[in-house]
């Protein structure tokens, strides 16, 4: 038996010459077999497929890597870790670890924050949707509370007059920072003055405490240029408040956006390739800030909600190849055992995928799907691997972000979650959904309990 | 399963075909089974000289065969007809 060769499919390509290649590129054709050391075959051996599995070094290195760039660029800098991005216990609690806050939109949200053991008055409060309730125990807990519409602003100044602290707010402002579309839907409006009678609605108010500004001009902001525009605009404002309303500001929230080393679809660009280091960013932000004419000794804090370029590239999806297909068309067609209900993020990139064992020089071009019974379940239309057989594994890269917060529970349970810590030791940090996870908050009504066939 | 006349084979894993102009690139196993169909092999001969050289299940073998074949026929480079 040893000494039969390795199987592979018979593959047959036609060649193109001269043709541009819109199938990726070859980096995707590397097998990818360990994550920090551990093989990919022990993990889903030991804990089944798929799974998602986060590197703890590489969390830990990003938000260290980021802190230094802002921190050798600006004196005072703070990271809020936005939990939609991915809030995971486990995972929040890394960030916690390396000194990041917590940035919540909702009071589900806030109230994990507070159970992971956030200060309150180091959870920023930010969302178009808080309650009175909400809003009352931000207020008691002095959390800074990021005011988005006119009416949340008016309701918060009636729950203000009851009590005895003023609360501390700071508005959230939209602006045109030459990128379209412009996220104006969230916030006050700079360039129409809105952000300016907020401003002063707030101040002649009396009952609440304007601590500062935020803006979150958009996700996966391919322009460094615009952070720079929008620091300025703020910055602009805080120098108006301090001439008109003698106050000065703590701080200024730049949010989140920066891109992280995806490929977006439609792009024939690899992210590696288009994105700009956080490294740019920092440098169009804190140049804004440092040159707007603000006091030194009255430089405001930086906050920074950074989510998706510091965990994209820290989580991975395994899977295993279920089945191959010929397509009516001639193109083959790979189906995956993770689809779209897992992969919400296939939606929107052309994420990386490399088989997770050894294979040779030969690659076809396949549609990848995954495994529910719907058309769009689609995780790349068009990729280049080397031919896969049932029961191969592959790693999905880049799914550290949004794809754990927004996933489907659609068809089939979600898959367990892990991490691997710094020693190289996997750690379950979710377990994979089971029947009675679903079916504990379900309520049967006595007369529907029973049936005969 | 028969090749068209017309289509060559080189040692190095490329397929031409003269009568379209196009050619393809193989894998290693895909130029084996290329040889054997050339040299007149039943779908069943080929299945048992893979199963000796590769470590590979019947199965397996049979399902990949079946593609590479409609593939092959949709490249016009084999003729099924008298099959
Ligand atoms: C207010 C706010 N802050 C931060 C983020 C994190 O954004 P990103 O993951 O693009 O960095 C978001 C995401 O939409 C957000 O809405």
């Amino acid at each position: 038996m040893t000494d039969k060769m390795q199987y592979e499919r018979p593959v047959i390509k036609p060649l193109n010459t001269g043709l541009m290649n819109k199938f990726g590129t070859r980096t995707e054709y590397e097998p990818f077999t360990h994550i920090d050391g551990v093989a990919v075959a022990d993990i889903i051996k030991e804990f089944g497929s798929p799974v998602f599995v986060f590197s703890e070094r590489k969390l830990r290195e990003n938000i260290r890597n980021a802190r230094r760039i802002f921190e050798t660029r600006y004196p005072k800098v703070q990271f809020a870790w936005s939990y939609k991005t991915n809030y995971l216990n486990a995972i929040c609690n890394v960030y916690h670890q390396e000194g990041s806050w917590a940035e919540v939109v909702s009071r589900f949200e806030y109230d994990k924050a507070l159970q992971n053991g956030v200060p309150p008055d180091k959870i920023l409060f930010n969302g178009p949707d808080k309650t009175d309730s909400d809003l009352e125990l931000a207020a008691q807990n002095n959390s800074p509370i990021h005011i988005d519409h006119l009416d949340e602003l008016y309701r918060l100044i009636d729950i203000a007059a009851k009590m005895k602290n003023k609360p501390r707010v700071a508005i959230r402002v939209n602006m045109d920072t030459g990128v379209y579309p412009m996220w104006d839907r969230f916030g006050f409006n700079y360039e129409n003055g809105q952000a300016w009678d907020a401003i002063n609605k707030i101040m002649a108010t009396g009952k609440l405490n304007l601590t500062g500004l935020h803006t979150h001009i958009g996700t996966y902001m391919l322009s460094a240029e615009a952070y720079g525009v929008a620091a300025y605009k703020l910055a602009d404002l805080a120098i108006n408040i301090k001439n008109v309303h003698k106050k000065n500001l703590a701080y200024i929230d730049m949010g989140g956006g920066f891109a992280s080393h995806n490929t977006l679809k439609g792009s024939y660009q690899t992210g590696a390739d288009s994105v700009p280091p956080i490294s740019q960013y920092a440098e169009a932000i804190t140049t804004a800030l440092l040159n707007a004419g603000i006091n030194t000794e009255e430089l405001p804090w930086l906050y920074l909600e950074t989510g998706r370029a510091l965990i994209d590239d820290a989580g991975f999806l395994l899977g295993t190849v279920i089945s191959n297909k010929r397509l009516a068309d001639g193109r083959r067609a790979t189906i995956m055992d993770f689809g779209v209900n897992i992969l919400f993020t296939s939606f929107w990139y052309n994420h990386k995928i490399s088989p997770a064992q050894p294979f040779g020089n030969y690659t076809e071009d396949c549609v990848l799907y995954g495994p529910l019974c719907m058309n769009i379940d689609v995780v790349r239309e068009n990729v280049t691997l080397p031919p896969l057989n049932a029961g191969d594994h592959v790693v999905v890269h880049h799914v550290g972000a949004y794809n754990i917060s927004q996933s489907m529970q659609f068809i089939n349970l979600r898959p367990a979650v892990i991490m691997i810590d710094m020693k190289g030791k996997p750690h379950m940090i979710r377990k994979q959904e089971k029947l009675e996870t679903l079916e504990r908050d379900e309520v049967v009504p006595d007369y529907l309990s029973k049936f005969k066939l | 399963m028969k090749l068209k006349s017309n289509v060559a084979v080189s040692d190095s894993g490329f397929v031409f075909n003269a009568a379209t102009g196009d050619s393809y690139s193989i894998n290693p196993i895909g130029q084996f089974i290329f040889n054997l169909i050339k040299n007149g092999a039943t779908e069943e001969e080929v299945i048992k000289h893979i199963l000796k050289k590769y470590s590979v299940d019947r199965p397996t073998a049979e399902k990949d065969l079946y593609d590479f074949k409609k593939i092959l026929e949709s490249y016009k480079l084999i003729d099924t007809t008298n099959e």
